[in-house]
């Protein structure tokens, strides 16, 4: 999923030098919660499951509750909110070899209403170019919400971002 | 416990070798053995570290390191992770009793490598975390937003350990950058992953570190001045960033488990100086508070303090540590070593000013510091 956005230069050395890109063709399997989790997104749904022993509610859904080290995959799904609160975030502002998107973009840990865990993903919908005004925006955003792609694959792009409610 | 001794350790330079990967390599493991006045065929048992990601993306560990640190023929087995690992699967495979020496290398030329960004991606499920841009700058630039909003950490605070270990790296002949910066510099470098600063964040650098640990009885034969391992401890968090707490780390869980073992009571009193892992400016006054030298969110002060400077109560990576100096793999055993330097006198100029009875290691990798290990090394 993650393609290059620019070649490497290597730099001149001292004794002859093999360049060299290495490109492996390999196949994943994403198992059934995965899957069912992925094509939950093409529908506009965030899934979740609910550990029956902790009662946490765990997004992406998972097959078993890391903590517990039970099962979950028979258990309760659950569809979390859209919307929620910003945990923690960073503004990537640099290039390097094989980065998921064109910079500046904000990465963020979001805690969506309903489940008890953050998720990952990112947060845009408004001006990035500039740190110190970023930082004072996000200073006032409480709650944010998923943005959904116009075109799904049912992955995790099928959501675009998340922006400012 | 049976006690083991390191007898003799060698690194090299943290700069762009024009050396092979495998000249490279054979270098300080010859080196060590020489200082030692042991051939490789006496040397008991052989653990290396090294991950073929990080091999100069070439894999083919098994071609070269092998016979570049004269390994072959032996028990010998190679780990992924970080180089403390293979530095305590050495020390156990002597309180076997099976062995009694055991040479440990870590190996990487940081300079062959993609960026480490790229290759911490890779680090990263694909299907979540890797397209959404997670790796371990910008999992550390989430971690220290949390820690500066949590305990009112400032930005001035994390930029002075950039100040303090770039400045002590200009007195270690094996430091890869070197030089006297101001808290301004830092805070006005590229804002590169806000909050992180381009000046926050540790270079990628070559490296080879190669150490001989040997029993009791054998250690005392081959120096006159073993340092001892005295405890190790070590813990592995889940995954997922959004299923922790990123300021409350497994370095914890790490160090009560360590600090147990070689009987401290108070690491702040009794650790004279500490060699630790902060790839990233901040996490080395996150990790202070976790390894117990201050209470939690104090760690800002910490540095204000003075303490951790390399004339402090307790000099925190006086080496330069992993902001001046990053072999990736090796990194873990470079602070063994740094630690080990110290206790024996050895470190050269950037020799405390004291005497070192006791020393911290401690090495990590992951995604905010998913995985820690301590080791307590003593005289």
């Amino acid at each position: 999923m993650v393609e290059a956005v620019k070649s490497p230069e290597f730099p001149v050395k001292e004794y002859k030098t093999g360049n060299k890109d290495t490109v492996l063709p390999y196949n994943w399997a994403l198992g059934p919660t995965w899957t069912k989790f992925f094509n939950g997104l093409k529908e506009e749904k965030i899934l979740g499951t609910r550990c029956k022993k902790c009662n946490r509610v765990l997004v992406p859904a998972r097959t078993f509750c890391p903590s517990c080290y039970k099962d979950m995959e028979d258990e309760e799904w659950v569809e979390v909110a859209q919307e929620g609160t910003v945990e923690t975030w960073c503004l990537v502002n640099y290039k390097y070899y094989g980065q998921p998107k064109e910079p500046p973009y904000i990465i963020a840990q979001i805690c969506l209403d309903r489940a008890d865990c953050s998720v990952t993903h990112f947060i845009g919908g408004f001006d990035l170019s500039d740190p110190d005004k970023v930082r004072e925006k996000m200073k006032s955003v409480s709650r944010i919400k998923a943005v959904w792609s116009k075109e799904k694959h049912a992955d995790i792009y099928d959501i675009a971002y998340f922006e400012p409610v | 416990m049976q006690k083991v001794g390191i007898v003799e350790v060698a690194m090299t330079p943290g700069t762009e070798s024009s050396l092979s990967l495998m000249e490279f390599t054979y270098k300080p493991v010859k080196e060590v053995l020489d200082k030692a006045g042991l051939r490789r065929d006496q040397v008991g048992t052989y653990v290396l570290a090294s991950t073929d990601i990080m091999h100069s993306g070439m894999s083919c560990a098994n071609a070269f390191d092998w016979d570049a640190a004269g390994a072959f023929m032996k028990p010998a087995s190679r780990e992924e992770g970080d180089g403390i690992t293979a530095f305590i699967y050495g020390c156990m495979r002597i309180m076997s009793g099976r062995h009694d020496t055991a040479l440990v290398v870590g190996l990487i030329k940081g300079s062959e490598n993609a960026e480490n960004d790229t290759i911490t991606s890779c680090f990263a499920d694909p299907f979540y975390s890797r397209p959404l841009g997670i790796q371990e700058t910008t999992a550390a630039a989430m971690q220290m937003r949390l820690y500066l909003e949590r305990y009112g950490i400032t930005e001035e605070q994390c930029a002075k350990v950039v100040v303090k270990n770039l400045g002590n790296a200009l007195f270690n002949p094996y430091a890869h950058i070197k030089k006297r910066v101001s808290v301004e510099d830092v805070l006005k470098s590229e804002r590169i992953c806000d909050p992180l600063k381009a000046m926050e964040c540790a270079p990628k650098s070559d490296g080879v570190c190669a150490m001989l640990l040997a029993s009791e009885e054998k250690a005392r034969k081959l120096t006159n001045n073993p340092v001892w391992l005295k405890g190790w401890g070590s813990s592995m968090d889940t995954f997922y960033l959004g299923d922790r707490d990123l300021l409350d780390t497994q370095l914890k869980t790490a160090a009560v488990g360590a600090y147990k073992m070689a009987g401290i009571s108070d690491p702040r009193k009794e650790i004279d100086v500490a060699e630790i892992c902060e790839p990233y400016a901040f996490q080395e006054l996150l990790w202070c508070e976790e390894l117990g030298f201050c209470a939690q969110g104090q760690g800002g002060k910490l540095i204000d303090s003075g303490v951790t400077q390399i004339a402090g109560d307790l000099p925190v990576n006086p080496s330069g540590g992993v902001l001046a100096t990053n072999p990736y793999v090796s990194r873990g055993l470079y602070r063994v070593a740094e630690a080990a330097l110290q206790i024996r006198g050895e470190a050269g100029q950037h020799q405390l000013d004291k005497k070192v009875n006791t020393a911290l290691a401690c090495a990590g990798y992951g995604f905010a510091g998913q995985w820690h290990g301590v080791a307590i090394l003593g005289n």
